[in-house]
């Protein structure tokens, strides 16, 4: 048994429906489950709340990103206008600030979505080329009309019967372990 | 680079140099012969046999062929009208392999400015000026040039010269061109082969030799006017040793009117030099005395002195201060534009007018005006008269010879002679009818008494009247297969009309490539100093007349030395001489003024004939800025806009709107370049004394109705790449006895129904009821000096985005410009002098036509009392069939508040701590956002690579304080910035603050009437704070608040009360 | 109810014209979309299109060459107007990107279900047209080798770009829009190129869409931050595009030629370039959904809202039309009152009132329902309005610099063949662009449409 937990990475249970695959979640949840993932063509209402998803950092870093680019592009311009090469121009003041909040609101944008772009990948852990549900053949149903669970061999309360009975009771289509290699 | 090599080799006065050959390695190989090959068969001989190998080349038809080559450059494409310059540098090594002739050729013994090691008191990079002058008709204007390590690179006034005072006019400004015009004349030529001077001198001598017997039978000179006591003493030599032989002159664009008009009114040719310093009110009789002729850069100087408004002068002094000017012109011309009165009048009815004055005067004679005329002729007459000693009547250059006796018998009448005019002796050697000369000198072609004809200067075949026919008598007659001259030497600077049809052609060197020397206008005799030695196998009129005469080969220096030191018998000649040198001219050797008795009265003349009413008058003018065609070829004069009509590159027949209007004469505006570049005009067959031109019609408001002026120059069939089948040639309908004058019925003016496009700087010359050009009369400046600046909305300061923001002090010198709009007479002396100053290129008549010219100083031309219109410029106003004229030079405006600056996007262009608006070239990436941006358009930009980087010559030519922009950049006025960093290296060195005038831009430099002031504006004392303060100054488009350095001072005219009510 | 009257019950309207056509599953949208890259084969009239466009964008490229070598004097520009074709043609395409980010972003976060369809394409039609926009502002210059002056970079001189330039805000407005769109598209195609990556059967095809998928599953953890990240983008995206058209603007407003120095720019810029999107759109979505039997996805619904936009859109334009023209006069500025008089009657003015009629008087047949439900109609009416638009950035750049302070200087403006060919070739270019990506990349988000069906099942049940 140890021996093969080490060898698989979970079991999978694929469903025909989104209800049904929220249905599931909360069930395996109810179960105490909690290295549970579940994988959909498209984003489902209501599951992040079934699988207790809380509030997520990506509005933060988002937040962060806008504030470097603004506070960093205002000053960066009046140091280049009044400290690092100071012109007469126009007779205008070295520091004309009205003139430089155009460019200032531009990099706030520029910031904001680079980081909120990035930042999200980053905690996706994207790119990620290959990883153990792919091994599933029919997980390439989840990216056009097939919803998948998958309760991971990592979670403390995993064992294969249990889970395939636990599966079995939400009217799964298919069960499928998945190998961890 | 060769063109460099070249000029050291003819600086470098020791033989050694002479042969030394371009490091190029020749290669030889068939098929036409290259430079390469030349160069190789000139290598494969020793230095002795150098010029008898030439010979052979010389012989060779291949290497004629390359040498006669008219240079094949590229069509103007659609897009690009920049010049192939690859076949010129052929020509330039061309010149190199001739170089190798100076080992027979002369070789100057005196020593000018080039030096081998570096003379003392030369420092490279410090530009030394020397006095000479610039000979031009019956005047020689003074001159200081400019010379970099022995380039003549700038022309500008001698202030010590009483013809120019320091001032210059356009033609002066661009003879520097001349100078270096790749297309000039290089060798000596016989029938088109190149000859040695020394086989020249020869043939001289043998023909000379040949005319002993016949005591120079069938031997004639013929010149323009010569006001050269050397080169006439010359001819003068040759005529005691050849008796028979004669001299004859013809000058095309100077009239007989003033000789002949001096001969008819005192018996004598007499020269009039006139004061207008000293006249309170001023009647032109067609003269354009403030614009060309004889001093008339001094008499504009004098005329402008007068202009002056002091606001804070008592009101009565302001009027004895401001002289009066009235016009009776046919044309608008740079004098009549400045008049307080014009009257238009037809050129034959100007004749009219000075018989009705002097009858009005009390001289006895009558003359019919029409009744406007008529009472215009009373209020001038009674102003003349009130100021009795005081007043000065001046006759035109072109009017007959009665309009000159009445001019001068009215000024004697009103007592003015000796006190705003007086008499010399003629300023021209040898005074003769021009035209008389020069049919005396067809009909004995004709006769065949002539055998050598010697022609010096002039280009009689281009320039002749047709009736003449002069190019038939050089031509080989196929019939009789015989020439009417057995041998014709023709002696000019460019290969020209007259040279195709002469048997030798010797190339004339330039006026600053040889010693002479020449009298100004007042009889000043003034010494001509080279500044180069000739770039090219180039000889003078004196050494060519010296081959004629007993001893060949004299200098022209050692003639001119002789000729002074005859002038003055102290033993000691040294002093004086460099004394002269280091002026430009001969102490005290102005003419003294004599006394002439009148022996003319207006009663004894024979009626007057003038045009009839029912026909068109055409009338013949030198053109503004080619003048007779001889500087067709120069690129700035033909790029210069011309003063009122502002077209370049071609002229047109000028015809008044109501004339075109009857004549259905239209133009239209082209879509690309539009009012500022492209205007189509009909084309129009003019049908003239059995002949025919073609010419394209262009409107001037304010020319005498039925007058059609066809201005002279152009039309050049044989003028260099620049000047030829430029515009169209009047010269071939005027004949000798239209010579200024012709008439026909309209019906001689056909239509072809072609339009033509002419390139026209500004077409638009109404100012739509905006304030751009201030103006006013004396009245109204008395009641209110600040007249100027009611009406314009100066935005207060503290409506700003920055209030509060401290603004920058410039505190140090604060440089800046006044131009006084009641001086400037549009004379364009200040747009060459600008152009030649900070190397501005010349970008074509396609270019111009696209609104593309370059000229950093643009004289705008306004007319006043027109209606607004939607921009309509071409719709017929009444009030333009005599608008008043102004004048506007705008150069940058160099604003402290610069709206080109704050939208650059990469700080190419910024403010100087003295306020200064510069451009960093290399910073430039040409977004052509700052001259959007401009409100005075005064910005220029190189759209395509405009500047010409091969031309070896004109690389000698810049001024190398100033960089030579590429394509791509922007560019503009930067008030000689060049000169003022000069100024300032200068003060730091003497730790002395700069003082006012120290600094002299180009443009103030060249101006005539001292309109264009500069200086430091924080310097209470300065001339321009002075002028600034004064109440007439105002900004242009000052609500704008760009706050611009550059302000006017408003023109304000002298209108008499009695005219004006009218 | 009789045709040509619009139903007004809502739920009626749902009923006949939904977004999406009836009995949609997740597998047949994703197979009907998926199938137009994959299966499908391409047609001989993909080819034929694409070869044209390609050789107007080859002449693009030659007109760009030969400008290269002689230099900006190969257009129609002179002094006094020192901006011709490239500055019209720049304002225009960056105008007609606005449409698609508008779609995508403000119309998700409005919760519009019908911009499902029609954003991936429009935001496509966003890149495509920044890209043929960003064009010309670096070539219209007169040395464009050096025009990375205008970048803040440390350069030997220690100089850095003026700032108070509105041209150096486009750099920022321009860049920071593209790149933001890019980042858009970007992320919207995450999903579907899984989706790709999975149902594609040519090992090459795989390997590539799997990099570009970066190896999304469709984790609910991921999904969970994606839609934040997205609904961020959205929002961030929706004052950047008002932005960009203002900074646009700023380039006249900030200057003093008249006609060019007014404070109604920005809003009116904004508007146009939104109303010349949508055209835009429109002259992309009437082909694409005819010849890909799309039909179903964009929907009669889809245009009708369209014309809407543009409708309420060109009514916002001539506000601004009026009101620049009432300004004018009530300022009492000669110069501004003067301006006006030569856009009625001056040398341009047949210009003038040809922009009326394409951006105002047409339009205004948008009001029918008959028409806005005449597809053909549609299709002319987005071309004119398309024209009308390039007019207005015409009389404004071109005429307003012909006649402004000095009348000496005065000049007049006619392009080139050289300006010709680069419009048409950018042209060529934006169309080339869209065949590439109609060919590699599903035109309609199937993540989007799968949500669509489940929703619209929903409503069923």
């Amino acid at each position: 048994m140890h021996l093969q937990r080490s060898h698989i990475y979970g079991v999978m249970g694929e469903f025909g429906e989104p209800e049904e695959l929220i249905h599931a979640v909360e069930k395996i949840r109810a179960a105490g489950y909690r290295r549970v993932n579940a994988y959909s063509p498209f984003p489902v209402e209501g599951l992040s709340e079934a699988m207790g998803l809380k509030r997520n950092m990506v509005p933060f870093i988002c937040l962060l990103g806008g504030l470097a680019g603004g506070v960093g592009g205002f000053f960066f311009q009046y140091w280049a206008a009044a400290i690092a090469y100071p012109m007469n121009v126009g007779g205008r003041p070295l520091n004309s600030w009205p003139a430089f909040i155009p460019v200032t609101f531009e990099l706030t944008i520029l910031g904001a979505s680079l980081a909120a772009v990035f930042g999200m990948l980053a905690l996706n852990k994207l790119p990620q080329p290959h990883h153990p549900v792919f091994n599933v053949h029919r997980f390439t149903h989840a990216s056009s009309d097939r919803f998948f669970v998958c309760i991971e061999a990592k979670d403390p309360k995993f064992h294969l019967e249990e889970v395939a009975r636990l599966l079995q009771n939400v009217h799964v289509h298919h069960i499928t372990e998945v190998s961890d290699d | 680079m060769d063109g460099m090599r070249e000029r050291e080799q003819h600086e470098y006065l020791d033989e050694r140099h002479e042969h030394d050959e371009p490091a190029v390695e020749a290669k030889l190989h068939q098929g036409p012969m290259d430079l390469a090959a030349v160069r190789a068969k000139l290598q494969s001989k020793t230095d002795k046999q150098y010029w008898r190998t030439l010979e052979e080349l010389a012989g060779d038809p291949e290497f004629e062929e390359l040498l006669h080559r008219e240079f094949p450059r590229q069509a103007p494409s659609e897009w690009d009208d920049s010049v192939d310059r690859r076949d010129f540098l052929k020509l330039m090594a061309a010149s190199l392999a001739f170089a190798g002739l100076s080992g027979c050729g002369r070789t100057p013994e005196q020593y000018v400015v080039p030096y081998v090691k570096q003379p003392d008191g030369m420092t490279l990079g410090k530009p030394q000026f020397y006095a000479t002058v610039m000979p031009f008709g019956a005047d020689a204007i003074g001159l200081l040039v400019e010379s970099h390590e022995g380039r003549p690179t700038k022309i500008e006034g001698n202030p010590d010269h009483p013809s120019s005072l320091g001032a210059t006019n356009a033609f002066a400004q661009a003879s520097v061109l001349n100078l270096y015009d790749p297309d000039r004349a290089r060798t000596v030529t016989k029938f088109g082969e190149i000859q040695t001077w020394s086989s020249f001198v020869e043939s001289a001598q043998a023909i000379a030799a040949a005319m002993k017997g016949s005591n120079g039978e069938g031997f004639r000179i013929l010149t323009g006017i010569i006001t050269s006591p050397t080169l006439a003493e010359q001819i003068q030599s040759l005529l005691t040793l050849f008796p028979k032989a004669k001299w004859h002159q013809w000058e095309p664009a100077v009239g007989d009117g003033a000789r002949e008009g001096a001969k008819l009114a005192f018996g004598s040719y007499l020269n009039t030099v006139y004061r207008p310093e000293k006249a309170d009110v001023i009647l032109s009789l067609d003269s354009d005395f403030l614009g060309s002729g004889p001093g008339h850069i001094r008499y504009a100087r004098e005329f402008s002195r007068r202009r002056n408004l002091d606001q804070f002068a008592m009101a009565d002094r302001i009027s004895s201060e401001m002289s009066r000017l009235y016009v009776v012109e046919p044309t608008p011309s740079v004098t009549g534009a400045t008049a307080d009165h014009r009257l238009p009048l037809r050129a034959s009815e100007v004749e009219l007018f000075a018989r009705a004055l002097a009858a009005k005067l009390g001289l006895g004679g009558s003359g019919a005006l029409s009744p406007a005329a008529e009472k215009w002729l009373d209020a001038v007459a009674k102003d003349l008269q009130k100021h009795k000693g005081a007043s000065l009547v001046v006759a035109g250059e072109h009017q007959p010879a009665e309009v000159h006796a009445l001019a001068h018998a009215i000024n004697a009448a009103l007592a003015n002679v000796g006190a705003t005019l007086y008499y010399t002796q003629p300023v021209e050697e040898r005074p003769v009818n021009h035209l008389e000369s020069l049919r005396e000198l067809c009909a004995d072609i004709d006769a065949g008494k002539v055998e050598t004809l010697l022609i010096l200067g002039v280009n009689p075949v281009y320039t002749a009247p047709y009736d003449f026919h002069f190019a038939s008598k050089l031509r080989f007659d196929e019939k009789s297969k015989s020439k009417k001259v057995r041998t014709v030497i023709h002696v000019s600077s460019h290969f020209d009309e007259t040279s195709e049809l002469s048997d030798w052609h010797v190339a004339e060197s330039h006026y600053l490539e040889t010693w002479g020397d020449a009298r100004a206008f007042d009889g000043t005799l003034s010494v001509i100093q080279p500044l180069i030695a000739p770039l090219y196998h180039t000889h003078s009129a004196r050494e060519v007349l010296a081959a004629f005469g007993d001893k060949p080969g004299v200098s022209d220096y050692d003639v001119l030395r002789e000729h002074l030191k005859a002038g003055n018998p102290s033993a000691e000649l040294e002093k004086p001489w460099r004394k002269t040198l280091n002026d430009g001219l001969v102490a005290g050797s102005a003419f003294a003024p004599v006394n002439a008795a009148l022996k003319f009265s207006a009663a004894s003349l024979p009626a007057a004939k003038s045009t009839p009413a029912d026909e068109i008058e055409f009338i013949f003018r030198p053109d503004p800025c080619v003048y007779d065609g001889r500087f067709a070829n120069n690129g700035w004069l033909q790029e210069l806009p011309k003063p009122v009509t502002k077209l370049t590159w071609d002229n047109a027949a000028l015809i008044s709107p109501k004339t075109a209007e009857k004549l259905e004469l239209a133009h239209s505006v082209a879509w690309r370049g539009g009012e500022h570049g492209k205007v189509y005009s009909n084309v129009i067959d003019i049908l003239l004394s059995n002949s025919k031109v073609t010419a394209a019609a262009w409107r001037v408001p304010g020319q005498a109705d039925g007058v059609v002026v066809l201005p002279l120059g152009y039309g050049r069939k044989k003028a260099g790449y620049t000047g030829t089948n430029k515009g169209f040639n009047a010269y071939a309908v005027r004949t000798s006895d239209t010579l200024w004058t012709a008439s026909a019925s309209s019906s001689a003016i056909k239509k072809t129904g072609e339009d033509y496009p002419l390139a026209c700087t500004q077409y638009h010359f109404n100012m739509e009821g905006r304030q751009i050009l201030a103006t006013g009369t004396l009245e109204q400046y008395r009641k209110n000096p600040n007249f100027a600046n009611e009406h314009a909305e100066l935005p207060p300061k503290e409506l700003s985005l920055y209030k509060g923001e401290a603004e920058f002090p410039y505190d140090r010198d604060k440089w800046a410009m006044a131009i006084d709009l009641n001086k400037c007479n549009g004379c364009n002396a200040c747009v060459v002098a600008c152009q030649s100053e900070n190397n501005i290129p010349v970008v074509g008549k396609d270019q111009v036509m696209r609104g593309r010219e370059m000229h950093w100083i643009r004289i705008d031309r306004y007319y006043e009392k027109l209606k607004p219109t939607v921009g309509d410029a071409a719709a017929y106003d009444e009030a333009l069939d005599n608008p008043p004229t102004f004048f506007q030079p705008v150069p940058c405006q160099q604003c402290e508040n610069a709206p080109c600056e704050q939208v650059c996007p990469v700080g190419a262009t910024a403010h100087s701590a003295e306020g200064l608006n510069d451009m960093t070239y290399n910073r430039c990436i040409g977004t052509r956002y700052c001259s959007n941006n401009c409100p005075y358009k005064v910005r220029r930009f190189n759209f395509l690579r405009f500047q010409d980087w091969e031309t070896p010559q004109l690389k000698l030519l810049r001024n190398p304080e100033v960089t030579v922009r590429s394509r791509g950049v922007m560019e503009k006025c930067t008030y000689c910035v060049q000169r003022i960093n000069n100024a300032r290296i200068e003060s730091e060195k003497a730790n002395a603050p700069i003082q006012d005038g120290a600094i002299v831009t180009a443009c103030e430099q060249a101006c005539p009437t001292e309109a264009i002031v500069f200086g430091n504006a924080n310097d209470k004392n300065s001339r321009v704070a002075k002028l600034k303060a004064q109440q007439r100054n105002y900004s242009l488009l000052g609500e704008l608040n760009a706050r611009p350095r550059t302000t006017y001072l408003a023109a304000v005219r002298n209108p008499n009360p009695e005219l004006e009510s009218a | 109810m009789s045709a040509g009257q619009p139903p007004f019950d809502s739920r009626e309207i749902r009923r006949l014209s939904p977004v999406i056509g009836p009995g949609h599953t997740y597998g047949s949208v994703t197979d009907k979309i998926s199938a137009i890259v994959l299966t499908r084969p391409t047609s001989l009239g993909w080819y034929i299109g694409f070869l044209i466009a390609f050789s107007l964008m080859g002449m693009m490229t030659v007109a760009i060459g030969w400008l290269v070598i002689k230099g900006v004097g190969i257009w129609g520009i002179n002094i006094p107007i020192g901006w011709g074709f490239a500055i019209v043609n720049f304002v225009w395409w960056i105008g007609i990107g606005h449409a698609g980010t508008l779609i995508s972003a403000i119309l998700f976060l409005l919760n519009q279900k019908w911009r499902t369809s029609i954003n991936r394409f429009a935001e496509a039609m966003t890149l495509f047209a920044v890209a043929c926009a960003g064009i010309f502002p670096l070539i219209h210059t007169g040395r464009p080798w050096m025009a990375f002056y205008m970048f803040p970079y440390p350069s030997t001189m220690g100089l850095w770009p003026q700032f108070r330039s509105p041209l150096i805000w486009d750099v920022f407005a321009v860049s920071t829009y593209g790149t933001v769109s890019l980042m858009f598209w970007f992320v919207g195609l995450i999903p579907d190129l899984a989706t790709l990556r999975d149902r594609s059967v040519q090992r090459p095809m795989k390997i590539i869409y799997g990099m570009l998928s970066m190896g999304w599953r469709g984790s609910a953890r991921h999904w969970h931050r994606y839609q934040s990240a997205y609904l961020l983008l959205a929002g961030l995206a929706t004052p950047l595009v008002l932005s960009v058209h203002t900074v646009v603007s700023f380039d006249f407003a900030i200057a003093i030629v008249p006609g060019w120095h007014t404070t109604i720019f920005p809003p009116y810029f904004v508007a146009g370039a939104i109303y010349s999107g949508f055209a835009m759109v429109l002259t992309i979505a009437i082909p694409l959904r005819k010849v890909y039997g799309l039909e179903d996805f964009i929907t009669m619904r889809h245009l009708d809202n369209m014309a809407k936009v543009m409708l309420a859109t060109g009514l916002i334009v001539a506000y601004g039309y009026f009101f620049e023209f009432f300004l004018s006069l009530y300022s009492g500025n000669k110069f501004d009152v003067f301006l006006v008089q030569q856009r009625l009657h001056g040398p341009y003015a047949p210009f003038y009132y040809a922009l009326i009629l394409c951006n105002i008087l047409l339009p205004q047949i948008l009001w029918s329902y008959k028409m806005r439900h005449n597809v053909t109609f549609l299709f002319i009416m987005s071309i004119v309005v398309n024209i009308g638009m390039w007019l207005e950035r015409f009389v404004i750049v071109v005429i307003s610099l012909t006649r402004d302070f000095v009348p000496s200087a005065w000049g007049r403006y006619s392009p080139t063949v050289w300006d010709w060919a680069t419009f048409i070739g950018t042209i060529g270019m934006f169309v080339t662009l869209l065949f590439l990506f109609v060919r590699v990349l599903p035109a309609i988000s199937i993540a989007e449409m799968r949500e669509l069906v489940a929703e619209t099942s929903e409503d069923e049940k």
